[in-house]
């Protein structure tokens, strides 16, 4: 029940965020160069069709107006029509935004699953060789560009091992999509009973992927290791210790619980960077997500894809810390008293 | 003043990290100075005759897919690289501490407003809200330097205006205050230069990400225009020729910028050890 009610707090807490999103997304739109009436229109166009596609396009009112009709164009998911594709930029979005989130969580889950345990080994055991090598791991995750991390990958796994597929994408070219369930490959084949579509489509998740997740890594591990030696150095786990409990007991239940709180927290910074280092791998694996689509779409001088896009990772985040919040009170149940 | 020194002497003696990375520093710099008169061929110049040609006696780091020397174009890049991201975090470092440091001190509407905008800025991801912003400016260099500068803002106006708040309290304030300075003199004069030190840290961890941020942009092909060298671009250039094997194009400049990000990020870390001994991790 507190735990609803916190939810619902920091539901309304978010609301003021998506206001602000959606205030920017529209003033940068404002800002866009050139005559998006003239750019509809074509270069054959009179002056008068320009006019009345700028009517059409409700560019003749005032900013205020232009507000209004904007933000009850998003009430209606209208988002407008990509002039690439063709398609409702909502339509595109969404068909795509199953392959950039089945990369985005593969590359978290990635980072987690060796990050945590390398935190916390650092840190149990300082100045040994697990230290190191989590040193070295986090200085060089926030050290190397994350597009130069993915080339270096290819060449290694692609050209020299040939261990990894050519980096075109979700599926070879002889492999045809899975009936879509969840949209993602992996899963989707694993749900058809397709063992060798399976292996084939994560088999062009795991470079990129592991791209994401090397980069992920290092903040995860580091904010591990500096919150399990505060935790470990503190009074309570001395006395655990002293009191005789298993040194697994002290070890997870009292001190990784605690220190995982200022890890939560960060998760929440990390995603930001993962979407953002979305874009940059997608480019480079060539991996046919809202990343890319965006990118297209900005070469060729297409705004409203770009816009939708923006849209939807800051609505993505926005959520997202959203949920961080309630997984925050579900570790610890201080937050929930307060709320 | 000695005693920072002999601090310094002896955080650089304990950490040889730190000494090697100042010195990369100082290398970065000098290249960013003379690297034009340093680069062997003309970073423009194309040979067809030369395309595609690895490493040699006579090209380093090899050719590019139109015979220029991508050493020259590597030493050249420096310059453009270092002022992209140095203007970028000296903006944000300015403005966002001013408004964070003048939210933190006079608190009320201006705390509210700054705050606001800041979380604004922070509800999105922020290389997203970076290409957002250069798509609807224009894609020129000069855009590129503003929108690594206000997706850095917050971070500068946050801890400025939590390392203000604290001491607005402080005794040596409201002596000063007690002597007839006026507001505006005890948050520049008294209060925000007592606040520098964690700023400066900030802002050299900061240029790393910056650095990276801009080569990023530049590397989806924004900002920077080809043929003009720069690290990003660069890479994004080569980044065809990896799956044939040259890897040469893309290694170098991905190298010179992982090695500026380094130097940057180990930088920002010995000068947290030599202002703040305790925060040592």
């Amino acid at each position: 029940m507190a735990l609803l009610r916190l939810a619902g707090r920091r539901l309304a807490l978010a609301v003021p965020g998506l206001l602000g999103v959606i205030v920017v997304t529209f003033l940068l739109n404002r800002a866009l160069p050139g005559d998006p009436a003239a750019f509809f229109a074509g270069p054959a166009a009179t002056r008068q069709a320009i006019e009345e596609i700028r009517a059409r396009l409700g560019l003749d009112k005032s900013v205020p107006e232009q507000f209004v009709y904007y933000v009850r164009d998003l009430a209606r998911g209208d988002l407008g029509t990509s002039l690439t594709t063709g398609q409702p930029v909502l339509r595109d979005l969404a068909t795509r935004l199953p392959a950039s989130l089945e990369l985005t969580l593969a590359g978290l889950a990635l980072a987690v699953t060796v990050a945590l345990p390398l935190g916390v080994l650092s840190a149990t055991r300082p100045g040994s060789w697990v230290d190191h090598l989590a040193r070295v791991v986090t200085t060089a995750g926030v050290s190397l560009p994350i597009f130069f991390t993915g080339l270096l990958l290819v060449y290694v796994f692609y050209f020299l091992l040939g261990w990894a597929p050519a980096p075109l994408g979700r599926l070879d070219a002889f492999s045809t999509a899975p009936r879509q369930v969840t949209g993602f490959f992996v899963v989707d084949a694993v749900l058809a009973h397709d063992g060798a579509l399976a292996w084939a489509a994560l088999r062009q998740l795991a470079l990129p992927a592991v791209t994401l997740g090397l980069f992920a890594m290092a903040p995860i591990a580091r904010m591990t290791r500096a919150s399990m030696l505060g935790v470990l150095g503190s009074e309570f786990i001395r006395t655990a210790r002293a009191a005789g409990l298993a040194p697994r007991t002290v070890l997870v239940t009292y001190a990784l619980r605690n220190a995982l709180l200022p890890v939560i927290t960060l998760l929440g910074m990390v995603f930001s960077f993962l979407l953002g280092a979305n874009v940059l791998v997608e480019k480079v694996f060539a991996w046919p997500g809202v990343g890319s689509y965006a990118l297209e779409a900005l070469i060729a001088s297409d705004y409203a894809p770009v816009q939708g896009f923006v849209l939807l990772m800051a609505t993505l985040y926005v959520f997202l810390n959203l949920t961080i919040d309630i997984v925050y009170g579900l570790v610890d149940p201080r937050v929930r008293i307060e709320a | 003043m000695s005693a920072l020194l002999r601090h310094g002497r002896y955080v650089l003696g304990e950490n040889p990290v730190t000494a090697v990375a100042f010195g990369l520093f100082v290398v970065l710099i000098l290249l960013a100075l003379v690297g034009p008169s340093l680069a062997p061929h003309d970073p423009l110049a194309s040979d067809t005759a030369r395309k595609l040609e690895p490493p040699s006696a006579r090209y380093w780091f090899g050719t590019d897919q139109v015979g220029r020397d991508i050493l020259s174009r590597v030493l050249v890049a420096t310059r453009l690289d270092l002022a992209i991201s140095l203007s970028a975090v000296t903006l944000s470092f300015v403005v966002g501490s001013g408004l964070g440091a003048s939210a933190g001190f006079f608190g009320g509407w201006t705390d509210r407003i700054v705050t606001r905008v800041t979380d604004t800025i922070m509800a999105f991801p922020l290389f997203v809200l970076a290409m957002a912003i250069v798509a609807a400016l224009g894609n020129t260099l000069a855009n590129i330097v503003y929108a690594t500068a206000i997706i850095n803002l917050p971070f500068y106006a946050r801890m400025a205006r939590a390392e203000v708040n604290v001491r607005r309290e402080a005794g040596f304030v409201e002596a000063a205050r007690l002597s007839g300075n006026g507001s505006a003199r005890i948050l520049t004069v008294h209060v925000f230069p007592n606040c520098l030190p964690p700023m400066m840290v900030q802002a050299s961890l900061n240029l790393g990400w910056a650095i990276l941020n801009a080569a990023g942009l530049s590397f989806i092909g924004l900002g920077v225009r080809p043929p003009t060298p720069e690290w990003g671009i660069m890479v994004a250039e080569g980044a065809a020729f990896i799956v044939s094997g040259e890897w040469w194009i893309a290694l170098f400049p991905g190298l010179a910028l992982m090695l500026a990000v380094f130097c940057f990020n180990l930088l920002g870390d010995g000068l947290r050890d030599l202002i703040d001994p305790r925060r040592r991790t």
